[in-house]
């Protein structure tokens, strides 16, 4: 019986859902603001352009994202087998492609920045 | 005496209605739909900012308002959801042993708490919002 | 003495006659501070002596009674009957195999249980050592928490990924192999890996934690699953990333 490669994938589940766990709630709570009508000052565009700009704001940005889509699809590929769709190598290789392209688009986005 | 085992079958859609366990875990996991959809939401709005100040301003306009409102309190609602079931289940997955004893998981549940108390603060402070 | 009516629906299955298990109810006089295990005795003695069912010490140590009481994995020496109410149903362990009557097929069990190597394996060019071996008591607590299982299935019942996939290796085998792992005195640590580090190992799990919620004796299978996912994902980057595999 080989040894999984899992490891892979559920190391960017768990780093993923940490960071998710500690930023998520706050982060939304920055967009339910603006969707409220009271946009926090770091989300007008010259903030948070400046805040894109320094590699430390990109670093944090892609870390954000990229670590959040590994983790969703992940958790996704498991919840879907849960729900009982039980194609697990499609599934994974749907949401894998997901998140690889999210990562990616992310990336580059930034370095336009 | 013939043996003839009997199998019992479990629905593979709907066996966690069986028990309020399975539906707590359940709504754990579905929690990465909502923390997925944000992600996209700020990959979009990183895209947006790429494009300038008029994309970007017509991208947040197209946010606000009460649907936005009512969605992001529901993801809201998972993100605090995921990050309570997170920390309580910390302690299992990496317990902290002490010579002989182990550090109660109230301890390290409680440090996670405590920093995410601050980082959150310090990410409002930093967006002005306090 | 205080005595009450039980009311109970027992799942009969006789493999020679039936084609599907089918309920069977008893009313059965019993003493209010007995389980449900004296319950089936009291059944077998005088009500109906063709019920089935394992039991041994009727002490919650030896694994033998587990069966679901009103659809929760129990062991039946210790499911007081004063915890319930209304009719008490009474069915074999479930994701088992029904035998007849309340016993399983516990054959999967069993056969996991043996694949990952329970007991201790020398370290590789150690010497046989002379005396006993040493080991201090903060490194028996390492493992000691792992080392109480009772083999009584309970969390096998409960476990949702072991209902879906059978191939699974399942909370008690691989809290088993940790329990080993773990263990000062072990050295197979590399053999074992072999076996719970694969995908119908530890990486079955998707952390449910119904089997540490239903376990009689606190092992928490959970956390010593997720700490062989952390100890496996170390291991894998040391294997794919250091010059030698990181031996």
């Amino acid at each position: 019986m080989a040894k999984s490669n899992k490891p892979i994938v559920w190391s960017l589940f768990a780093a993923g859902g940490t960071l998710a766990a500690f930023l998520a709630p706050v982060l939304v709570l920055l967009f339910l603001l603006v969707a409220l009508g009271h946009p926090p000052a770091l989300l007008g565009y010259d903030q948070l352009h400046a805040f894109a700009a320094h590699w430390l704001g990109k670093i944090f940005l892609l870390a954000v994202i990229v670590l959040f889509l590994w983790h969703a699809a992940h958790r996704l590929r498991i919840t879907m087998h849960d729900f009982g769709l039980r194609q697990d190598f499609l599934v994974a290789v749907i949401v894998y492609l997901v998140a690889a392209a999210g990562s990616v688009l992310t990336l580059l986005y930034l370095l336009r920045i | 005496m013939s043996r003839k085992p009997y199998v019992r079958k479990v629905s593979k859609t709907r066996w966690y209605f069986k028990h309020p366990r399975y539906l707590r875990y359940m709504s754990r996991e579905v929690t990465c739909f909502f923390i997925g959809a944000f992600a996209l939401l700020m990959l979009c709005t990183v895209e947006r900012l790429s494009e300038g100040k008029a994309a970007y301003e017509s991208f947040i306009a197209a946010i606000t308002g009460p649907w936005s409102a009512l969605g992001l309190t529901v993801v809201l609602a998972f993100a605090l959801h995921n990050t309570t079931s997170w920390f309580n289940v910390t302690p299992k997955a990496m317990p902290v042993q002490i010579g002989e004893d182990f550090l109660p998981g109230k301890f390290i549940v409680g440090a996670h708490y405590a920093a995410w108390l601050i980082a959150s603060l310090l990410i409002l402070y930093f967006a002005q919002v306090i | 003495m205080k005595t009450r009516m039980v009311q109970m629906e027992v799942l009969r299955y006789n493999p020679e006659t039936d084609s599907e298990p089918h309920f069977q109810h008893y009313d059965v006089e019993c003493k209010e501070e007995w389980v449900v295990l004296d319950a089936l005795n009291a059944i077998k003695e005088s009500i109906d002596p063709t019920l089935n069912y394992r039991w041994s010490c009727h002490m919650a140590v030896c694994g033998s009674c587990g069966m679901m009481v009103n659809g929760e994995p129990k062991l039946s020496c210790h499911a007081f009957l004063r915890d319930y109410e209304g009719v008490i149903k009474v069915e074999p362990l479930a994701n088992f195999p029904i035998e007849r009557d309340l016993v399983t097929v516990a054959d999967d069990f069993i056969d996991k249980l043996k694949r990952v190597k329970p007991y201790l394996i020398p370290k590789k060019d150690q010497p046989i050592p002379e005396a006993e071996y040493k080991q201090t008591p903060a490194q028996l607590m390492k493992y000691r928490q792992f080392s109480m299982c009772i083999n009584c299935m309970l969390c096998y019942a409960a476990c949702p990924e072991y209902a879906l996939q059978p191939l699974f290796l399942g909370p008690a085998a691989i809290t088993l192999a940790h329990r080993y792992n773990q263990d000062s005195r072990d050295g197979g640590r590399d053999e074992r890996q072999e076996i719970i580090a694969s995908n119908v190992g530890v990486w079955e799990c998707s952390f449910v934690g119904a089997c540490s919620e239903v376990c009689p004796k606190a092992v928490d299978p959970a956390g010593a699953l997720q700490q062989v996912k952390v100890a496996s994902t170390i291991d894998w980057f040391k294997e794919h990333l250091l010059p030698g595999g990181g031996k």
